[in-house]
């Protein structure tokens, strides 16, 4: 009883320290990624590359998932407004809901799913076949060479995803509410642009998904570097990317939120 | 200028209190192709991240050119490493970048030559290893003894004056093990380099190496060159040489008395 007492306590501290110590380690790769920001700069092409394999390639789940969760928006918002007769103001519920909120938290999970988990199995991977030893012995640093350049594609996809989600999330309600309804098109439009406030909703939207690029870039970076150099290591890895990046972002939204809205 | 570009002193390393070097030296004169030697485990392939500074000692030194390896900053340990050239037990090489990229990624992380250059600098260490024909094909269109021919490429091809080889012929058919052989004897001859090779390949180590160090529990238990290790009547070496199953390097793992443990069932 006391034994078993005993060592559940040590699993507890053992973990609360490898949770600190992952912290730490994860700050200190930020910190070298940030170092090295400038090299990747100066080799564009790098980081086009790695647009394109972040954020192109991600683009076909994000564009048909935003036009999917633009419907339901639709549908749902229609149903409700309908109730208090102004169903002419779903464009507005449609927009708010996707550029304060939807836009950039789903457009981060699903990044987190598709790319992040990519760069988490790519950098594991390359981990594990010695691709990163063999980069160091020939004194090229890993960390300016592979993770620096998709940090920065990362941070870079992650705004315009969101931005791209918005846009066609708003045209999946259109879709709903205007031809398959029969709500006015001049009313969807008119009160939507006069009600979006640039800064407030606009701005406020590009914040929150610059800021979970950082983040899910970064929590699939270092999952991956520091993935232990089996097959086993690199799929808990994987696991933890998506599991880390999406309470990170929820639980990150909430705080983020809390600052923008002024209550 | 010394004649060993690489001196090992008093070297100690060891892994969560265990040690798995104790107070090893050894010298590697430059211009000779030196093997390193001994079973699974014996901590050959860490021997070379500790000269090439992927890891630090507990005690002792290596030195590379004249220079403590673990006292260099970022900047010194990346002047040494471009002295270097390694090659991994499976090539690593990068997986998406093509043949001709592979070999092209340090020359062109290093100069700032013009592609014309680049090319022909990539076509002259393909032809060295036979694959210039093969300059468009991607790693994985590559059978094991070809992927480590393009690595050899890639590790010479800025020129090292120390080359480092761990477990070349590792999973190799005794056609590709010859090749290999012959072209790290080669290379080393036209480069002017030195050579370290870590392996547990004996009979073909023996045929292009001019010296072999032994390295057993932790320290080196024999040097000599490979006739003398031939002739050597040192239990270890003769159980190594003659590949036989039991002798000073047991034949099991450490275990309580088999007929004490089957009665206590």
């Amino acid at each position: 009883m006391f034994s078993s007492l005993k060592s559940t306590i040590a699993k507890i501290g053992h973990n609360f320290i490898e949770g600190i110590w992952h912290l730490g380690a994860g700050g200190r790769l930020f910190f070298y990624i940030l170092v090295y920001l400038g090299d990747s700069v100066r080799r564009p092409s790098l980081i086009v590359r790695e647009i394109y394999a972040t954020g192109v390639l991600s683009l076909l789940i994000i564009l048909v998932s935003a036009f999917f969760v633009g419907m339901v928006l639709g549908l749902q918002g229609y149903n409700t407004l309908q109730k208090y007769g102004s169903s002419e103001a779903i464009g507005v519920l449609v927009a708010l809901s996707l550029v304060r909120e939807l836009g950039p938290v789903v457009t981060a999970l699903l990044f987190a799913g598709r790319a992040g988990t990519a760069i988490t199995a790519e950098i594991g991977l390359m981990r594990a076949t010695e691709q990163l030893s063999a980069m160091e012995m020939m004194a090229v640093s890993p960390v300016g060479r592979v993770l620096a350049p998709r940090f920065l594609a990362g941070v870079i996809s992650m705004p315009i995803l969101a931005a791209l989600f918005s846009m066609i999330g708003v045209l999946g309600g259109y879709f709903v509410a205007v031809p398959l309804i029969g709500v006015d098109s001049g009313a969807f439009w008119s009160q939507m642009q006069a009600s979006v406030d640039f800064r407030e909703d606009i701005v406020n939207g590009v914040i929150k998904s610059v800021v979970f690029g950082i983040v899910c870039t970064m929590i699939a970076l270092f999952e991956g570097y520091d993935a232990p150099p089996t097959a086993e290591g690199v799929s808990r890895a994987t696991t933890r990317t998506v599991v880390y990046s999406s309470l990170a972002v929820l639980g990150l939204d909430f705080i983020l939120t809390a600052f923008m809205i002024k209550v | 200028m010394s004649d060993n570009i690489v001196e090992i002193n008093n070297l100690s390393f060891g892994y969560k209190g265990r040690l798995l070097h104790k107070g090893i030296n050894m010298s590697f004169q430059r211009g000779k192709v030196v093997a390193i030697m001994g079973g699974s485990g014996s901590g050959k392939t860490t021997l070379l991240r500790l000269i090439g500074g992927q890891l630090k000692p507990i005690k002792g030194e290596v030195k590379v050119d004249g220079a403590v390896v673990h006292e260099q900053g970022r900047e010194g340990l990346f002047n040494l490493r471009r002295k270097m050239g390694m090659l991994f037990q499976f090539g690593a090489l990068f997986t998406d970048l093509s043949v001709y990229e592979n070999v092209a990624f340090p020359i062109r992380e290093h100069t700032d030559l013009p592609e014309s250059m680049i090319r022909d600098f990539v076509m002259l260490k393909l032809n060295a290893v036979g694959l210039r024909g093969a300059h468009n094909l991607m790693p994985t269109e590559l059978s094991g003894g070809m992927a480590r021919r393009v690595a050899l490429a890639r590790a010479v091809a800025l020129d090292p004056q120390i080359i480092m080889y761990d477990e070349p012929f590792a999973g190799l058919d005794p056609i590709s093990m010859g090749v290999v052989c012959n072209l790290i004897r080669r290379l080393n001859d036209a480069l002017g380099a030195t050579s370290i090779v870590v392996t547990h390949d004996v009979h073909e180590t023996f045929s292009f190496v001019d010296y072999v160090y032994f390295v057993s529990q932790g320290v080196v238990v024999a040097e000599g060159t490979p006739d003398e290790l031939r002739k050597s009547d040192m239990p270890f070496v003769h159980q190594f040489v003659h590949g036989e199953a039991d002798g000073p390097v047991p034949f099991h793992y450490p275990a309580a008395d088999y007929k004490l443990e089957m009665l206590r069932g």
